[in-house]
């Protein structure tokens, strides 16, 4: 088997003195899907900014393209084809729907996405690329962030909870995105509230409960009764 | 055998802490029968200091609140006491109580207005304030202009009829104010107000949540702060027997030095102000005559404290033995 | 009311160089909520400086700036990537004081360097020169200083508007982290917004040293003068420093009708002023 895409060891990270991560440890295959699932609080968004650069990682291993990314500051994952859609969405509020993506598009690796593309991809931002970001609405600002991610045409995406606040038929043009996105041929890390969705798009899966791994496996061979146990312990 | 520490712990106990404290009351108290004028006048400038640091360390060390014009406030204290001295014929011993309500009144005016600058700009409006007031008693010819006044011979004589005994009741004035300050910072921190400050310091969101009034917290502080730097500056310069505008705000003086020897002993904590306070003098009394190069190890000091040991000199001590005297710091 | 005519135009005049004082501070502050004390000290430091080239090559005090511009530019990147990078953060005090123990350390440096002594920059037929309009008029220098100050508003503003290096400064401001997360550098983007602040530095403090005199305490006053300007105008838009700086300059040059004392002290009375009526400033960013 090849290097895996990301694999961590053991990670621990938190806020200052309090631990949010325990010892975690997983592979993820290129162009592989994962979903990171867990209830509120688990530790989910830690993860993801320890992977990021964002957070101290106090233990553990963090390779990347089989190479060691340990204590490299966010802003050179970046670089080398990481990229987060924040929980949030954390768009610039200061710019325009198309600097938005400008920005990611200038700091990010070249490739298959580029605005062109995107537009494509959600043609409602290029109706609105001129209005001020925070301006849209809930899901068109989840397409942006999306798009800040894509333009920067990373190898991995870290989608953190791309439903949260929008409304069921906004969820699906969201997500109805994933295939494009997957079938450039980058891999993804998936945080979602929602099992179902996350079963169908994932191909194996990771729990966590407060800051340590519960279960871990592919999608098919873990059963709801599984989860859920996962979930909220015995 | 007991560890240093040790020592230092049973000694730091509440009970043998008072018994210092009144000891030093009544050192203080016997100094003119013992001590030299030279003498008296450094200590009361030490003690003076202290207060002075102690006070900005109340304000920006617990209420968050970042001044850099606390010369208003003392300046301000030392023309009262003049003016009321010499233009309304008062006695010092009236004045001075009036030069704390004067202080104090020109902080509750100028706090609605600078609490509107946030963090580092209501430190430059503070200094914009001082500024202000500096230029107003420049500008008053009846106070001597820019070359400022002395205090009239009959208000002099109003304080005792013979010198030696008026320098005294000076001393006494200054250290006394200044000792008052000391001990009033230290109860307040230890009160409920104390806990409510840091609170507020600490985390202004979960204070808020606590019921604790975060504005209303900061202005009385302040408010508080001025007017003892008022009373203090009302001594100070009653010591001098002179005041000018530029002696009296005097930015370096009266807060770049304080904020120095609060920062360098270790701010947010009252044993850091006393560290900073004592190296500040000794510093002062070996390089003297280096008049600038002085200026800049002070200022190197602090930049290196702040770059390198936020806590300053105490923080280091305290991890290193463990040691509290006053456990009244703020917890991280 | 003619006779206000001429000192609304030369406080207009002033506040170009009041502007000049306030650009680089209105900058680093958008871009990284830092205030540096030091900012009016490295204004007479970037002064001593022109007069030193000055003084070494006789070339015309313009002609300094080729030289002092890319040195302070060059020092305010270093100040940032070396010493002020370590001060950010949620406290707000070491900023403040590391740049408070800087000025201490640039005024007592200036006066142990070049005693206590003012200087100035001659300007030759510059400083003398003057256009007449009808019954008024214009020093030529002041109409300069007043001129290149809104060349730089402009020149910053579009840089912001416009440009991929003002979308990260934009961006950087309203979320460092996300930035640093699409990959956007900070520390080097902070340190060349200092950079830049810096060259704005430098080049009030020439003309600051063209049109009076300076010595090493002179520093405070200018940043408490950029300051002010930046406060009326509104914090996060360089049109509404430019109008700061102005306003500044008209409310000092009228005072100074009232009696020369009351100069500086009509600047600050009209600073409270705004404080209390538009605590915002006069053109606050809409955002
Ligand atoms: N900025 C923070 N400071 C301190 N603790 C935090 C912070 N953010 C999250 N936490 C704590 O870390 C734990 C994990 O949070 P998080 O990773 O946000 O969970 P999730 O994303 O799975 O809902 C929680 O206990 C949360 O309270
Ligand atoms: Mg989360």
């Amino acid at each position: 088997m090849p290097d895996p895409l990301l694999s961590i060891d053991r990670l621990s990270s938190g806020y200052g003195d309090f631990q949010a991560l325990f010892d975690i440890s997983f592979d993820l295959q290129q162009g592989h899907v994962m979903g990171l699932i867990g209830a509120n609080g688990a530790g989910k968004t830690t993860l993801f900014k320890a992977i990021m650069g964002l957070l101290p990682r106090s233990k553990g291993t963090v390779h990347f393209q089989g190479k060691p990314i340990g204590g490299a500051p966010a802003n050179t994952l970046a670089r080398l084809g990481l990229a987060m859609v924040p929980e949030g969405r954390r768009l610039f509020r200061s710019l325009s729907v198309e600097e938005n993506l400008r920005l990611a598009a200038d700091h990010g690796r070249k490739g298959h996405w580029d605005l062109g593309k995107l537009y494509r991809l959600f043609p409602i931002l290029e109706e609105k690329r001129h209005q001020p970001a925070l301006s849209l609405s809930g899901g068109q600002q989840q397409m942006v962030a999306i798009g800040r991610a894509l333009v920067a045409n990373p190898h991995l995406i870290l989608f953190d909870e791309i439903s949260l606040g929008l409304a069921p038929v906004v969820i699906n043009d969201v997500y109805a995105a994933m295939p494009d996105i997957v079938g450039s041929g980058i891999s993804a890390i998936l945080v979602e509230q929602d099992i179902d969705r996350v079963r169908k798009t994932a191909d194996m899966l990771v729990c966590l409960r407060e800051g340590r791994k519960a279960l871990q496996g592919p999608t098919a061979a873990i059963g709801k009764h599984d989860i859920t146990v996962a979930y909220f312990g015995e | 055998m007991t560890t240093l520490a040790e020592t230092t712990k049973r000694y730091a106990r509440p009970d043998a802490r008072a018994l210092v404290a009144l000891l030093l009351v009544l050192a203080v108290v016997a100094a003119p029968f013992w001590a030299g004028r030279a003498e008296l006048r450094l200590f009361s400038e030490f003690l003076s200091f202290l207060a002075l640091a102690v006070l900005w360390n109340l304000l920006a060390g617990y209420a968050g609140l970042l001044s850099v014009g606390q010369q208003a406030f003392v300046g301000l204290g030392g023309y009262a006491l003049f003016v009321l001295c010499a233009h309304a014929g008062l006695s010092p011993y009236l004045a001075i109580p009036l030069a704390i309500v004067a202080a104090g009144a020109l902080a509750a005016v100028f706090a609605p207005l600078l609490f509107r600058l946030d963090g580092a700009y209501f430190a430059v409006g503070t200094w914009v304030a001082a500024e202000t007031v500096l230029l107003v008693f420049a500008m008053i010819p009846a106070l001597g202009g820019g070359a400022g006044m002395s205090l009239p011979a009959a208000s002099v004589k109003a304080i005792a009829a013979g010198k030696e005994l008026r320098e005294s009741i000076i001393f006494w004035l200054v250290t006394g104010l200044s000792l008052a300050t000391l001990l009033g910072a230290y109860g307040l921190l230890r009160s409920r107000a104390g806990l409510a400050l840091m609170a507020v310091r600490d985390n202004r969101l979960a204070a808020a949540s606590l019921g604790i009034d975060i504005w209303r917290t900061r202005f009385v502080t302040y408010v508080i702060v001025a007017a003892m730097s008022g009373g203090l500056g009302a001594v100070i310069f009653l010591q001098k027997l002179r005041i000018s505008p530029s002696a009296a705000f005097s930015l370096n003086d009266w807060t770049v030095m304080v904020i120095f020897a609060v920062v360098i002993g270790g701010i947010g904590r009252l044993e850091g102000a006393v560290i900073g306070a004592i190296l500040y003098f000794l510093l002062r009394e070996m390089m003297a005559d280096l008049g600038a190069i002085y200026l800049i190890v002070l200022g190197s000091l602090a930049i290196l404290v702040m770059l390198f040991s936020r806590k300053g000199l105490w923080g280091l001590v305290e991890t290193r033995f463990g040691w509290s005297l006053m456990p009244t710091e703020r917890k991280p | 009311m003619a006779s206000l005519l001429d000192p609304i135009l030369q406080g207009l005049l002033l506040g170009g160089l009041y502007t000049m004082f306030a650009i680089g501070l209105s900058l680093i502050f958008g871009v990284m909520r830092l205030v540096n004390i030091a900012h009016g000290d490295f204004i007479v430091l970037a002064a001593y400086m022109a007069h030193a080239v000055l003084v070494a090559t006789g070339w015309h005090p313009l002609a300094t700036l080729l030289i002092v511009v890319p040195v302070m530019a060059g020092l305010g990147y270093a100040l940032q990537r070396v010493v002020l990078a370590r001060t950010l953060g949620d406290d707000i005090l070491p900023p403040l004081l590391v740049t408070f123990g800087v000025a201490v350390i640039i005024q007592n440096g200036l006066l142990s360097a070049f005693t206590s002594n003012a200087l100035r920059l001659p300007s030759r037929e510059l400083e003398t020169a003057s256009l007449a309009l009808g019954s008024l008029n214009i020093g030529v220098l002041p109409l300069l200083t007043l001129a290149v100050a809104v060349a730089l508003i402009f020149g910053l503003e579009t840089l912001f508007a416009r440009t991929a290096i003002g979308r990260a400064f934009r961006a950087t401001s309203d979320d460092p982290e996300t930035a640093t997360a699409i990959g956007v550098k900070t520390p080097h983007l902070f340190a060349l917004a200092t950079a830049l602040c810096f060259a704005t530095i430098a080049i009030a403090g020439v003309f600051l040293a063209m049109r009076s005199n300076f010595d090493p305490f002179a520093g405070p006053a200018r940043l408490l003068f950029g300051f002010e300007a930046v406060i009326i105008g509104g914090l996060g838009s360089f049109w509404g420093t430019l109008a700061g700086g102005l306003i500044l300059g008209v409310a000092q040059s009228l005072g100074a009708q009232i009696s020369p004392q009351f100069q500086v002290l009509a600047g600050h009375i009209v600073f409270f002023l705004i404080l209390a009526i538009r605590p915002r400033g006069l053109f606050p960013k809409t955002a």
